[in-house]
């Protein structure tokens, strides 16, 4: 607990930065104006990062605990895409505007991915397994989200899909920031009971059974929350990678290789990033803004081969 | 009486068992690679969903939560890897025990990494997993594979002075037939899925081998061998 105080202070520090700067802006503004900048944009842009980070982050530290592998995160898996997938298709049905339409789409999506993902890896899945499967479900998932795109009715539902796909916090209304907050604060929660039991897991599978855990009732959790965590998230902001991934690699750090307690410093430090990210973005002088899922996977992807390059190099030695 | 469990079953792997042990008593299970030890270790932990009764002191620790269990029951499976690098102590404690544990000399291993240690190392640190709750009943799975000479002994007649000062029960499964005959109260064959008998009477029939002039050796022909129904 004595490391997650700094989290938590750097996390609101982030948060308030984000909300604030640069505030110039705010000051050279009247009062309404200002007033109506920071609920109407920033907070709902601040408020997206803090809960899109987190659930990456918590889902990210869940998958990776039930896998038994710590290159298991919601991107990885395919559970990101078919999420884009699901909302994709029903975005077409129902348009863009609908969020709760989109919020169902997405989760769905996430779910048919992620069952799809324990049919062909299985519950135990070694390293490449799981990659190699979840490499072919983004793959598959990727391909008719493309397919999807070429079939659009018409250039505009293309090109709203296409802003959509990059992965996005700007412009998001409170309203949409609340259907991705509230799922992402229920699945945290939920997931946060499920910790002892995943702790328990990593004894093995066959111990945390005979310890009096469920551990197949205890998948079906773990996959089901992910699925309405990551779906609700990316229904609203579309795909942002490998937040799920690095969260819980450092956040195991603090909770001496525990893979359940690691799910709240997860949580937290995934925030951060995605807090973090977002400020580089919207400060950085590009004179354009990137997309964020396009930031995050910059600094994410190196982290990855780094990640593997050292996974390979331990178990050479 | 205190563990009575019968039609233990789990299937194709495991055929309407039936098993007592006495308080205090050490059980060894032997029988040939693939004879039902395991599967039978696992019914009794309640993994795999078997069918079946169990009593232990008159509970069927199968239906007792997480916070309960490790106190009636542990089980230590035969193989020893354990999928995240936790910290030996940490995973002493995750097994419901106190790491103070001081039987097994592990105050050199407490605070280092599983995936650091050796093997045998290792396999110490999950066999105080298993003990360090202090079970009514411990199912041991192979426990003294990958010991050293010297802990293999160690450890048998740990777990039998255990059990037998505090009045609890064990069942190990081993394929070593004179660590067996030397620590066991009794001995119990398994072979396809059944327990076919007790005592190393049946040894010959069962695995094909006996003991001529002090050492083990195969019995010919092995072929004919199984006999029973």
């Amino acid at each position: 607990m004595r490391v997650f105080l700094p989290l938590l202070l750097a996390l609101a520090a982030a948060l308030a930065a984000s909300i604030l700067l640069p505030f110039e802006v705010l000051g050279a503004l009247d009062r309404d104006l200002a007033w109506s900048l920071v609920v109407e944009l920033r907070l709902p842009r601040a408020l997206l990062a803090l809960a899109y980070g987190a659930t990456l982050g918590a889902c990210g530290a869940a998958i990776q605990a039930l896998f038994a592998n710590p290159l298991a995160s919601p991107d990885l898996t395919g559970t990101t895409s078919g999420a884009a997938l699901g909302a994709v298709v029903t975005a077409y049905l129902f348009g863009f505007s609908a969020p709760l339409a989109l919020s169902i789409g997405a989760v769905a999506g996430a779910l048919g991915a992620l069952a799809l993902l324990l049919a062909l890896a299985g519950p135990k899945a070694e390293t490449a397994t799981l990659l190699l499967s979840g490499l072919a479900i983004s793959a598959l998932a990727g391909a008719l989200t493309t397919l999807a795109l070429a079939l659009a009715p018409s250039p505009f539902a293309f090109y709203d899909a296409y802003d959509w796909l990059m992965g996005s916090l700007i412009d998001r209304s409170l309203e949409q920031a609340a259907f991705a907050a509230l799922p992402a604060l229920l699945t945290i929660g939920l997931l946060l009971r499920l910790g002892p039991a995943l702790d328990r897991l990593s004894l093995g599978e066959e111990v945390a059974q005979s310890l009096g855990h469920d551990i197949a009732r205890l998948r079906l959790q773990v996959i089901c929350l992910t699925a309405l965590g990551v779906g609700a998230c990316v229904a609203i902001c579309g795909a942002i990678g490998f937040i799920g991934l690095i969260a819980p690699i450092f956040a195991r750090r603090l909770t001496r290789g525990h893979p359940g307690r690691a799910i709240l410093p997860a949580a937290a430090i995934g925030a951060l990033l995605l807090v973090l990210a977002d400020l580089a973005v919207r400060l950085a002088p590009l004179g354009r803004t990137l997309p964020i899922g396009v930031v995050t996977a910059l600094i994410g992807a190196p982290f990855f081969l780094w990640l593997v390059a050292h996974m390979r190099w331990r178990l050479a030695s | 009486m205190m563990l009575e469990a019968s039609g233990l079953s789990l299937p194709g792997r495991l055929f309407d068992a039936s098993i007592r042990i006495g308080a205090g008593e050490l059980i060894c299970l032997v029988g040939p690679n693939g004879s039902g030890k395991t599967s039978l270790l696992h019914a009794l932990a309640g993994i795999g969903r078997p069918a079946g009764e169990m009593s232990l002191d008159g509970v069927d620790p199968r239906r007792l939560g997480p916070a309960r269990r490790p106190a009636f029951l542990t089980y230590l499976p035969a193989t020893r890897d354990i999928p995240w690098p936790l910290v030996a102590r940490d995973l002493i404690a995750l097994g419901g025990g106190d790491a103070a544990f001081a039987a097994l000399e592990l105050d050199a291993l407490l605070d280092r990494r599983m995936d650091r240690l050796s093997t045998g190392e290792r396999s110490r640190v999950l066999i105080a997993r298993a003990l360090a709750p202090r079970p009514r009943l411990l199912l041991l799975d192979e426990p003294t594979a990958n010991l050293d000479p010297l802990w293999q002994i160690r450890l048998m007649q740990l777990v039998r002075s255990e059990i037998r000062q505090s009045g609890r029960a064990a069942l190990v499964a081993i394929h070593d037939l004179d660590a067996a005959a030397r620590y066991a109260d009794n001995i119990l064959v398994m072979d396809e899925g059944r327990i076919v008998g007790e005592g190393l009477d049946r040894v010959p029939d069962v695995f094909g081998v006996e003991r001529v002039a002090g050492e083990w050796r195969e019995v010919r022909p092995a072929a004919d061998r199984r006999s029973w129904p």
